[in-house]
């Protein structure tokens, strides 16, 4: 994959299927520490230990209809290449969380590409489930007040402010997505994320 | 920053739309894969291209969602487009240039674009 947004966004159809109301997405760049830290948390069906030990393995996998399961070998493979670490978190019937870290100059570190797309498409194909996705650099909040260390784009607020029109239209999908890819593209060229 | 203004605008217009239609199964269904193989194939940009024509053609009776992997990884991207009354359509091979001719022939035009079907692949 060519964008970490679309290991982002394969990594959150797992939380589709766990059958999560709300799933956390947070990039966060540590330009001293040349670090960037993505992480997928959500309030799915989780798994028991032994599950989530094997689920980084690519033949490990919980489906009879095929046997192999390629989504988050191939993240962890990703994050390792570039001298960073993978972590599974997850308790049986309280979700879970996945953590990649990244070299975040390393030169064969993804670019996190087009999260607009992958976040418009996650809330509007799942219009009965709430997505936050939250980019920002440094120790800093993302929703700090002056909205200079990050970005936080909730669908709960969205759909506060649709008043019952669906999610799901195709022009509100639009919108999503190029309202997140405008109010990230300072940050994202800032700090080469 | 860009803040939700401009979505109140996007709400007001939907909104007169909205209760004007029928909801249900009058609807064109258009589904893209998007298990590991297919976003690894390029389903996302060929989604998020229908989700564009769908909006600028301003087409109220058409909605675009994902499915998972049907088995045929080897032929992703595949989209799958329903039309009420009518036997569900697989293209094959997707890709974002494929897009507008399918919505402008088959989605709009009610001819399904059989350069692009599964039934036309030989391999």
């Amino acid at each position: 994959m060519q964008e970490l947004s679309l290991n982002i966004l394969d990594i959150a159809e797992n939380s589709v299927r766990a059958g999560a109301a709300l799933v956390r997405i947070v990039v966060r760049a540590f330009p001293t520490e040349d670090m960037l830290s993505v992480s997928i948390e959500d309030d799915g069906s989780g798994m028991d230990e032994e599950t989530a030990k094997g689920a980084a393995d690519p033949f490990y996998t919980t489906r009879t209809t095929r046997k192999v399961g390629l989504g988050l070998p191939y993240f962890k493979m990703n994050a390792e290449l570039t001298g960073g670490a993978f972590a599974i978190e997850s308790s049986a019937g309280h979700g879970t969380k996945v953590t990649a870290t990244f070299g975040l100059g390393h030169i064969d570190r993804a670019p996190l590409g087009d999260m607009g797309q992958t976040m418009s498409l996650l809330a509007g194909a799942n219009p009965e489930m709430d997505f936050v996705y939250e980019l920002c650099a440094g120790a800093e909040p993302a929703d700090s007040a002056d909205g200079s260390g990050g970005f936080v784009f909730d669908t709960r607020e969205v759909k506060q402010v649709l008043d019952g029109v669906p999610i799901s239209e195709p022009e509100v999908m639009a919108y999503m997505a190029s309202h997140i890819d405008e109010n990230t593209k300072e940050l994202i060229s800032a700090y080469k994320i | 920053m860009k803040s939700l203004d401009e979505l109140k605008a996007l709400r007001d217009k939907l909104q007169s739309e909205v209760s004007l239609r029928d909801d249900g199964d009058d609807k064109t269904k258009v589904l893209v894969g998007m298990a590991t193989c297919g976003i690894a194939a390029g389903a996302r940009p060929v989604l998020a291209e229908f989700v564009e024509q769908v909006a600028t053609r301003g087409l109220k009776n058409v909605t675009v969602s994902q499915t998972g992997c049907i088995g045929i990884c080897q032929f992703e991207p595949v989209v799958e487009v329903f039309v009420p009354g009518k036997e569900k359509v697989t293209y094959v091979n997707m890709s974002k240039e494929k897009v507008a001719r399918i919505v402008a022939d088959h989605i709009v035009g009610g001819n399904i674009v059989s350069d692009y079907t599964i039934g036309n692949r030989h391999s």
